[in-house]
């Protein structure tokens, strides 16, 4: 019998997905099956490596070379050369943006190099569709520690010891969360998963369901336990058809295992978990809205208290916590709260992950240790930023976060230091902007996002968040007043005062850490009606450098507006009043005579 | 499907499917691990290196070795085919030349196990591909 | 108990009261805008949505300040607290959340329903605000206006008031949050127009609506025309529950009895006839007394099909409700029609003979506490070859201000008396206004007629009360008979469903569909959720009855005469075919969605 000498992970996330990475496994299927290979090359879909700016993945082990971007059509070269020929595929490795040169596999790439994964540390790596792999992986021994050797009391204590915080936003000690649950005494208990991922840009919560499902069940199981709930929920937005597929697959097999149902490795413990679809509201992530949208209420926040230790979903005590929460649960348990407490910085343990995204070279998902430098995510993992630009701001913690600048790049990354320094960590959104972003712009756009999310139910959120929006775009069009200026942190300040919700309280962070950080750049909006990035299309126009035009005409061919004019091999000329800033002109001169001012 | 009915049933169900992930569980930390090279180009397929693979396989599994194997391309030593390239953690590689079973067996019981150095060995003068 | 302090004053109160009642308590007045409570009618409306009633916390449970305002409505005190109402930033941020509200509110205040009873309007008066700071995009939504209620959404503050009692006082379920953000306002589901809606125009909303996003549909116009139309006779019948609240609109104390100005300034106003509505309360407890009894006396022969327990059928809200929710049900109400409709139809045929006047030439005007009248009157089983028997129905309010555009004043009227004969009636017509009223006023009527003994005790106390659901055994004379009484249609259907489910049994069930019965109608003086103003009409309506010289229907000459000159016999073949009606079901509205 011939022995497996080769697996082949193509990733099976969202986004590879989405590149024909299924096309991909079928050719390598076949494609061996042609060779004769089926039996010594195994082909598994995995979920997320995180490198999704690079995807489709295709990782080869034993020897981790790492294949980015490949096409079905490369599945034959692959095949041949590095299966067969023992040759890796050049072209397809990854490229290291600093020294050109070619990475030949995941252990050399920065990307990979100061990452520690925990919370997906299955994702690339099993298939998330088999419990065998997850259960070779140590998978469910958690649950059976918990079950067989502690008392939920043990459970609640060494979660609160490991120093775990909720990772969906406000960084809640996680044991503490449970023990208040555990301590309410109710004939039902319920634990709801949040993933109900709503952060722009963010999808950690997607991946670690698409990539490690069998590790949310297990984390539920095992606070259901400790918290004395028999029944567990998963709230999960409906324009996730993945992860939900994965998740029904890794129920009906964990219930076929009986690590779902009555009386769970004979402990005499039941647990069931049920899927809640949710239609994709922001809001909904704020633990009351959400218990009400589980319910057939409308989705909006209740003033706590009551808690939802206290009176969650159908007014029973109910424990909530995000995916990527939960996803820390089970290795803290067979490791140990001494083991997860190690890692990190001394408020915030563990890993946190982010979805790192911008003007960044690496785009992808990332976990690292609490503690990390926002200057190591950047330039060690993120590569840097793109095509030599400056870097000017990060974003973190999305619509609730603010925008960070050079000045906070040693900040180490964990709860109290980013709050600190006037952002969250949020959901772990993370973008990185360069010169050519307007920070009064990025202000607006994620007010923008507030404002489509908000549920209207408090005045400041409702009205408050519309007004500055409006105040923001006035800015952005050149008709500011410093006036204005002094409204909106007005508002901005009241409305964090006095919002009902999570949402809301922290909707002017976008607004306040760029009027913070980026003052000067305000000012210019509107004093000098100038727009230093460019971005703000009322304050700027295109120019045309007499000294540098050549009269090729160029310019003018591409103008949908028939705003230039010139005599052949003659200096043009824009008209300004014709001009709509499409930028096409920009674009097309070869010799940089257009420029932006 | 039988239900799992104890930890104790897990753990045991855990030790039957790790082979399964052996492979990739060893090469998340190649560093740690023994790593064996077998250059698998068509000079090598030709003088069996497919054949001595294989043969390594089986004897590391039974001197229960914990032992990475990762086919690679054409060392350039193609008179001395087939050619392993054996990686101790914390060593540097070391090559040897016209490796059948034989010298596939005394490589793995004597360099790997005992470090004990064996005939063969071609001296590194070249850059490792990786 | 939990000490604290606000305002630096010490403050001692019961474990789980809010930061705004322990206030309240002090006498440190916090401005609230989407609180509401009708105390004792277990009614409170706290979302913590306008946040208005923020205040600083400067000591919190941790010893520490607290991070943010706190809704005073929702907080509760805890042990130690320190409170300040007025701090800058309380005031600051106060201030910037109503002008917020301000700006996406409509500035028609001089022509708005509401106008010097809005309670925006109020607040920002109390704020000295003089401008709206922040000017930008208003939101717009169509009017809809169904018989009774006209929904104006620009003016939706979201206080959520109109829900609440729509959901949970009312059950109706016609009303919710729809759309986000800022274009989050109350509506029905799929913003429906109302009438297509399971909305059953009780106009508790209306009642509550603290701005004009809610208000009744103005019928003045049309009666003023009726009136100076030279070819109508105009006859005005007014409802019971009007004479002990009008007064309030003329800055006279609640509970004052007003009946005989009432009467005058009607008659002033140009009214041909001014007759009341306890007139056709007399004659509908001749009819639905002697449907109870008769149901009672096949029931007690053995007759299986009998549907026991009676409901009363005069609360038009009721009717709709039941016609809506429980569709199983529609035999089991009497069928005799409300009072204003059984005037309608008495004053459309017995007294248009009598006078010799054209049926189209008769305008009938009612006078009503009630929003859902105004809809009833509408109902085209209510027509005779398309002539309606009631033509317009003007609430409390609409009289108030029909009044005041005469530039008269209630208070100066003299005291006359209702016109002959359908102006005639007794104090158990008066009591129909309060919850309890009915099934009293029939009590009385029944146990005369049923043991044919002469009734020692008029007052039926154990039928009185402000209580949601209540019940009672009252002996006739050796029969023992059970009543239940539910006012809130939420308390309706849950004794509507006790009954339905066989966990109790009844007699008679008396529905009223507002609280406190008609006393707290939607048509009535707004009470601003001061249930002291409906306990005041309430012992108002026992007064009126006390002073009544006849106090059982049965009695009542009028009522005699009109059986024997015209109708013959209570539930007699002239009576069925004037005086009863029947029901439909309208379920299919309630399954929308489903």
């Amino acid at each position: 019998m011939a022995r497996i000498k080769t697996h082949v992970l193509c990733c099976g996330g969202t986004g590879c997905k989405a590149s024909a990475s299924d096309e991909i496994i079928a050719n390598f299927e076949k494609i061996l099956k042609e060779k004769g290979l089926q039996d010594e090359v195994q082909v598994i879909k995995t979920g997320c490596f995180g490198f999704c700016e690079k995807g489709p993945i295709v990782k080869m082990m034993p020897d981790n070379t790492f294949y980015t971007q490949v096409k079905p059509s490369d599945v034959q070269k692959i095949v041949e050369e590095h299966i067969i020929k023992g040759r890796k595929v050049t072209d397809l490795l990854y490229l290291d943006p600093e020294n050109k040169q070619h990475v030949a596999d995941s252990k050399h790439m920065g990307f990979y190099k100061k990452q520690l994964r925990i919370a997906l540390r299955n994702c690339g790596f099993i298939n998330p569709e088999d419990i065998d792999e997850f259960i070779s992986r140590g998978g469910y021994e958690g649950l059976g520690k918990a079950l067989s050797e502690m008392t939920p009391q043990d459970v609640v204590a060494e979660i609160t010891a490991s120093g775990l915080r909720g990772r969906g936003g406000a960084g809640f000690p996680t044991g503490v969360k449970w023990g208040l649950c555990a301590k309410n005494e109710a004939d039902q208990k319920y634990v709801v998963c949040n993933a109900d991922e709503g952060d722009p840009g963010a999808f950690m919560d997607r991946s670690i369901m698409e990539g490690d499902p069998h590790t949310i069940i297990e984390a539920m199981a095992i606070c259901g336990y400790a918290i004395g709930a028999t029944k567990g929920l998963v709230y999960i937005r409906a324009e996730y058809p993945l992860a939900i597929e994965r998740l029904q697959i890794a129920i009906r097999q964990a219930r076929e295992y009986g690590l779902l149902g009555v009386d769970i490795l004979g402990s005499g413990f039941d647990f069931d978990i049920e899927l809640r679809y949710g239609a994709g509201a922001f809001v909904c992530g704020e633990e009351t809205a959400l218990i009400h949208s589980m319910e057939g209420k409308r989705g909006e926040p209740t003033f706590k208290p009551p808690f939802p230790a206290v009176s969650g979903y159908l007014e029973k005590p109910t424990n909530v916590n995000n995916v990527e929460t939960f996803a820390n649960i089970p290795i803290i348990i067979t490791k140990g709260a001494d083991w997860f407490a190690g890692i990190g910085s001394e408020k915030s343990k563990g890993t946190k992950v982010f979805a790192l995204a911008g003007q960044i070279n690496n785009v992808g998902l990332i976990e690292v240790p609490m503690g990390t430098t926002l200057r190591d995510i950047i330039y060690e993992i993120g590569g840097g930023i793109k095509n030599n630009h400056q870097f000017k701001a990060v974003q973190t913690g999305g619509p609730s976060g603010g925008c960070l600048t050079s000045k906070h790049l040693d900040t180490p990354i964990d709860y109290e230091s980013l709050m600190a320094a006037g952002s969250m960590m949020g959901s772990g959104g993370m973008v990185v902007m360069d010169e050519t972003s307007c920070m009064v712009a990025i202000a607006k756009f994620y007010l923008e996002f507030t404002c489509e999310e908000s549920c209207g139910k408090c005045t400041p959120c409702r009205v408050g968040n519309k007004r500055m929006l409006e105040i923001l775009d006035k800015i952005t069009k050149g008709n500011g007043t410093m006036q204005d200026l002094q409204e909106l942190r007005n508002l901005a300040d009241v409305i964090k005062d006095t919002a009902l919700c999570g949402l809301g309280q922290t909707s002017p962070n976008p607004v306040l850490s760029t009027l913070d950080n980026f003052w000067d750049e305000y000012v210019e909006h509107v004093v000098e009606k100038k727009c230093r990035a460019g971005v703000c299309k009322s304050l700027m126009h295109y120019e045309i450098d007499p000294t540098k035009c050549i009269g090729c005409g160029a310019c003018a061919r591409v103008c949908p507006q028939d705003a230039i004019t010139g005599e052949k091999k003659m200096a043009h000329h824009i008209d300004n009043l014709k001009c709509i800033k499409c930028g096409a002109c920009y674009e097309k001169c070869k010799f940089g005579a257009i420029s932006i001012k | 499907m039988a239900k799992v009915k104890s930890l104790a049933e897990l753990k045991a169900m855990k030790e039957k499917l790790q082979s399964n992930l052996d492979l990739r569980e060893k090469s998340d930390n190649p560093e740690a691990m023994i790593q064996i090279k077998v250059a698998m180009a068509t000079c090598g397929i030709a003088s069996g290196a497919k054949q001595v693979m294989e043969h390594m396989m089986e004897k590391a599994e039974e001197l229960k070795l914990s032992v990475v194997f990762t086919q690679t391309g054409c060392m350039g030593y193609c008179h001395a085919e087939p050619t392993i390239e054996v990686k101790l953690p914390g060593r540097d590689p070391i090559v040897f030349g016209h490796v059948d079973n034989n010298r596939a067996d005394e490589i793995l019981e004597k360099y790997v196990i005992n470090n004990e150095l064996v005939d063969g060995i071609i001296p590194v003068n070249y850059e490792t591909i990786g | 108990m939990i000490k604290l302090t606000i305002d630096n004053r010490p403050v001692e109160v019961a474990e789980g009261t809010t930061i705004l009642k322990a206030a309240r308590q002090a006498g440190i007045h916090i401005p609230t805008l989407c609180y509401f409570e009708l105390a004792g009618m277990n009614f409170e409306n706290k979302p913590g949505g306008c946040r208005v009633c923020v205040v600083e916390v400067v000591k919190d449970f941790n010893g520490r300040p607290r991070r943010n305002l706190a809704p005073a409505c929702a907080t509760e005190c805890v042990e130690g607290m320190e409170v300040l109402t007025h701090s800058q930033r309380v005031i600051n941020a106060r201030r910037t959340v109503v002008e917020l509200i301000l700006s996406d509110h409509p500035t028609d205040c001089l022509t708005c329903a509401k106008s010097g009873q809005c309670e925006l309007q109020k607040l920002a008066q109390n704020l000295g605000i003089r401008e709206i700071a922040y000017k930008g995009e208003q939101s717009t939504y169509r009017v809809d206006m169904s018989p009774s209620i006209i929904r104006d959404v620009d003016k939706c503050i979201m206080c959520r008031r109109c829900e609440n009692v729509c959901n949970n006082i009312q059950s109706v379920g016609a009303l919710s949050a729809v759309n986000r953000g800022f274009q989050a306002v109350v509506a029905p589901a799929f913003e429906q127009d109302m009438i297509d809606s399971p909305c059953v125009m009780c106009g508790q909303c209306v009642q509550v609506c603290p701005v004009g996003a809610l208000s009744e549909v103005d019928d003045t116009r049309n009666v003023m025309m009726a009136i100076n139309n030279p070819k109508k006779t105009v006859v005005v019948q007014t409802a019971p529950a009007v004479r002990v609240a009008i007064g309030e609109e003329f800055g006279m104390e609640p509970g004052t009895i007003v009946t005989g100005q009432l009467a005058a300034v009607l008659r002033q106003l140009g009214f041909d006839y001014v007759f009341d509505t306890d007139f056709a309360a007399d004659l509908t407890i001749m009819e639905e007394g002697t449907e109870l009894l008769q149901r009672i006396d096949r029931y007690t022969k053995g007759d299986t099909s009998v549907r026991l327990p009676i409901l009363t059928s005069c609360c038009p809200g009721w009717v709709n409700f039941f016609e809506h929710n429980f569709p199983d049900m529609l035999d089991v109400p009497s069928t005799a029609k409300s009072p204003q409709q059984m005037f309608g139809a008495i004053a459309k045929s017995y007294w248009a003979e009598k006078m010799g006047i054209n049926r189209e030439d008769l305008v009938v005007v009612s006078i009503m506490p009630c929003l859902a009248k105004k809809y009833e009157c509408k109902r085209e089983e209510f027509y005779v070859n398309g002539n309606p028997d009631v033509d317009y129905v003007l609430s409390t309010r609409e009289l108030a201000r029909l009044i005041k555009q005469f530039n008269l004043d209630l208070k100066e009227m003299p005291v006359a008396d209702f016109d002959d004969p359908l102006g005639e009636s007794t104090g158990a017509a008066v009591i129909f206004g309060v919850t309890g009223g009915v099934i009293e006023a029939a009590t009385r009527t029944a146990y005369e007629v049923f043991t044919g003994k002469k009734l020692d005790r008029i007052e039926f106390t154990e039928l009185r009360g402000l209580e949601g659901i209540r019940d009672a055994w009252v002996d006739f004379n050796g029969t023992p008979i059970h009543i239940g009484i539910a006012h809130g249609l939420n308390n309706a259907r849950t004794l509507l469903e006790r009954v339905r489910e066989g966990k109790e049994q009844f007699h008679a069930i008396e529905v009223m569909a507002c609280p406190g019965g008609c006393i707290g109608g939607a048509g009535q003086p707004y009470h601003h959720g001061n249930s002291k103003i409906i306990k005041k009409r309430f012992d108002a309506t026992y007064e009126e009855d006390r002073n009544k010289p006849i106090r059982k229907s049965h009695e009542n000459p009028s009522i005699i005469k009109l059986y024997a000159e015209y109708l013959g016999e209570p539930c007699g073949h002239k009576s069925h075919e004037l005086l009863h009606t029947h029901y439909f079901d309208k379920s299919d509205h309630v399954e929308i969605g489903e």
